[in-house]
């Protein structure tokens, strides 16, 4: 393999979604030199661009409406569990940033008389989401990002390179090393912070809104230096999941915006609206919380009430077929492409893995257990308890990106790339060598994640027990320790993905142990977090869980809530 | 010959792919896969599926995986540029290069990023 890169800058950005590139922007705007990496493309790859709708930001352009307003759904969706400080920093901070993307042309749905369009998305007490149409609320945020982030002479983008290790020393950032999907060199990087954005972990489930990026690689990153992580037990499952029939060019979130706006009905195999049952008034309502819808989806096909592929169905049979186009404008066509005719035929969903609550756990200033090393996005945890409130999500992308680009400069200005050693580094390159070498025939990184993915969703979903955690926690410890050194990954020099999977998987592994460790821990009840064998919301687990990686295994305790 | 058929899902036909292999355009050659794909599944679907399976070392460029937003998955299907995300496989033969006038990095990955954005 040839020579490595070398790259010196103040703050490094790991991650190039909503958060990581308004993170970048801030870290510019307060004097850093800013590298912005993503292991795709910057501004591309990430969860960010996939979101279709909601953004929740308490503008009260639709009707009268406060960010304490806002914080008190958050802290009511979280089931107790919320950092109200965080929470907090992440409702006051969303209209500023609603205005600030505005100015950098993203179009917010206006309506006639030139107000904000803000829609009640379910948990909300008011109309608070606003968004881009067509379903191109997240898309039109990575845009205008990307464009900002590319004029920047402060803010150097990388793409293609992937983090694989942050080099720490005498307890604090110094760097990190990673590789270059184009040539399969090693990258060293030098720099006084890092501020990851990598997102959650949900590609670690069998069946995932996921895009490709959200492999857990921030939990693995920051538990191997040292950080401490919070609550990662708490995934979010999306209740309205596109199962069948097979439908591609369309994320598999989308039938949550499109049922709430037009009022689509969720039916069993009796054609029965169920949620009723689950103590949901009158069975049709669009408020529900996701918890509740998942618990409610899951027990109808339980109880033998569901449909052919095991999901329950989707009907807007009932609605005009006109009235129908016209609200789906353009995506009439995808449906159209993937022989799907709404007006003839209901839709099969199931949840679907979505949404990791917890993640790294940071202060007020994004910034974790370890000096230099910050968090932000879904990665970041503490603001969102125990369940996620839907359109929670960009903005805790956008305010804590800004935040943690904030904070990150200011901490490099005081302490500038003191703590950079080749020395310290020259390990984690070495790794990166020494892996590309494992080329003789064997299994590789993305049959071993297919068996993570499997077990996962089988053994830590939605519904869990104490049997199925033990056993997934011990597969997925074995695979750690055991199976990872036997992997083989494929010889190529150039684009060579194989080893940046293994390099992921190692990452990603760590994450998918820390859930069902911190799952097993927890025996109760709680937002996204269901136990059989534990059914009920117990006090004695008020509080939240912390997990630190020493001598190689995962430690837990728990600690009462912040506020 | 690959299939992973999960549960519920209908029966399989057989795709076969023959997708440009090589480090540029004069430096390659083609190579044929059969690939098990659902009524409805991408032509990415069917790449995703053969890397994890059997051929990892194949190089295509994606990461929305079948949402079309991220617009990555670029390529040649059968001469037309298309998404490998919204193109559907069928029980044929289906022919994949890298898109024409970009440089090839390897197989179906091209070089679309902008020259201060990489070593």
């Amino acid at each position: 393999m040839a020579d490595g890169h070398f790259v010196e800058g103040d703050v490094l950005v790991v991650g190039g979604g909503g958060a990581g590139m308004f993170a970048a922007v801030a870290a510019a705007r307060n004097g850093a030199r800013v590298i912005l990496i993503d292991k795709n493309v910057v501004g591309r790859g990430g969860a960010t661009i996939m979101a279709q709708m909601t953004c929740a930001s308490a503008l009260g352009e639709a009707e009268p409406d406060t960010p304490q307003m806002h914080l008190d759904d958050t802290l009511a969706a979280g089931r107790g569990l919320c950092n109200e400080r965080l929470a907090s920093l992440l409702c006051e901070g969303s209209p500023r940033l609603i205005r600030e993307l505005e100015g950098w042309k993203v179009n917010w749905a206006r309506s006639e008389d030139g107000r904000i369009n803000q829609v009640k998305a379910p948990g909300h007490s008011r109309k608070r989401c606003v968004y881009v149409d067509f379903l191109s609320t997240g898309a039109a945020i990575s845009a205008a990002l990307r464009n900002k982030t590319s004029r920047d002479p402060n803010i150097r983008r990388l793409s293609n390179v992937s983090i694989t290790d942050l080099v720490v020393r005498d307890g604090g950032i110094a760097g990190a090393v990673g590789i270059d999907l184009p040539t399969s060199r090693p990258v060293s990087i030098q720099c006084a912070a890092v501020v990851l954005c990598t997102g959650g972990m949900t590609k670690m489930f069998q069946r995932t809104t996921a895009s490709n990026n959200l492999a857990g690689e921030g939990v693995g990153l920051a538990l191997r230096a040292g950080a401490r992580i919070i609550d990662i037990e708490f995934l979010q499952f999306y209740p309205n999941g596109h199962l069948a029939p097979r439908m591609v060019g369309l994320d598999p979130t989308t039938w949550e915006p499109t049922r709430v706006k037009l009022g689509g009905r969720l039916l069993n195999s009796d054609g029965e609206e169920f949620l009723s049952r689950y103590g949901e008034e009158g069975g049709d309502s669009y408020d529900t919380a996701r918890d509740i819808l998942t618990y409610a989806i899951y027990k109808e096909v339980e109880a033998g009430r569901g449909s052919p592929h095991g999901g329950v169905y989707l009907s807007f049979q009932h609605i005009d077929g006109q009235k129908l186009k016209d609200a789906l404008g353009p995506v009439v066509k995808v449906f159209e492409r993937n022989n799907i005719d709404l007006t003839r035929q209901p839709v099969e969903i199931f949840p679907i893995a979505h949404y990791q609550m917890g993640g790294v756990e940071v202060d007020a200033d994004m910034s974790s257990s370890v000096p230099g090393l910050y968090a932000a996005g879904e990665l970041a945890g503490g603001a969102n308890g125990a369940n996620r409130l839907s359109g929670n999500a960009l903005p805790e992308a956008m305010v804590f990106g800004d935040r943690a680009g904030q904070k990150a400069a200011q901490y490099a200005t005081r302490h500038y790339a003191a703590r950079w050693d080749d020395r310290a580094a020259q390990p984690h390159v070495d790794l990166i060598r020494d892996v590309a070498n494992r080329n003789k025939a064997g299994t590789y990184p993305g049959q071993l994640l297919a068996e993570v993915k499997a077990l996962m969703w089988r053994k830590v979903g939605a519904f869990r027990n104490g049997r199925d955690l033990a056993e997934a926690r011990e597969r997925l410890r074995s695979m750690r320790h055991n199976d990872m050194d036997d992997l083989s990954v494929a010889s190529d020099a150039s684009f060579n993905a194989s080893l940046i999977e293994w390099f992921e998987l190692r990452n990603g592994l760590l994450a998918a142990e820390a859930v069902s460790t911190a799952a097993l821990r927890r025996e109760e009840s709680r937002g996204a977090h269901q136990r059989d064998d534990f059914p009920e919301t117990d006090d004695r687990f008020f509080a939240n869980q912390q997990l630190i990686l020493k001598d190689g295994e995962l430690v837990s305790s728990f600690r009462s809530v912040q506020s | 010959m690959i299939s992973d058929q999960p549960e519920g899902r209908s029966a399989f036909k057989t795709a076969r792919l023959r997708i440009w292999r090589g480090t540029g355009r004069d430096n390659g050659r083609y190579e044929e896969f059969d690939v098990a794909f659902e009524e409805g599944d991408s032509v990415l679907d069917g790449l995703v599926r053969l890397r994890t399976e059997k051929e990892p070392s194949l190089a295509v460029r994606f990461s929305c995986f079948n949402a079309n937003v991220c617009k990555e998955c670029t390529m040649l299907v059968d001469g037309n540029v298309e998404y490998a995300c919204i193109a559907k496989l069928r029980a044929d033969m289906i022919q994949l290069d890298p898109l024409p006038n970009l440089p090839v990095v390897r197989d179906l990955v091209t070089d679309t990023l902008s020259r201060k954005e990489q070593f």
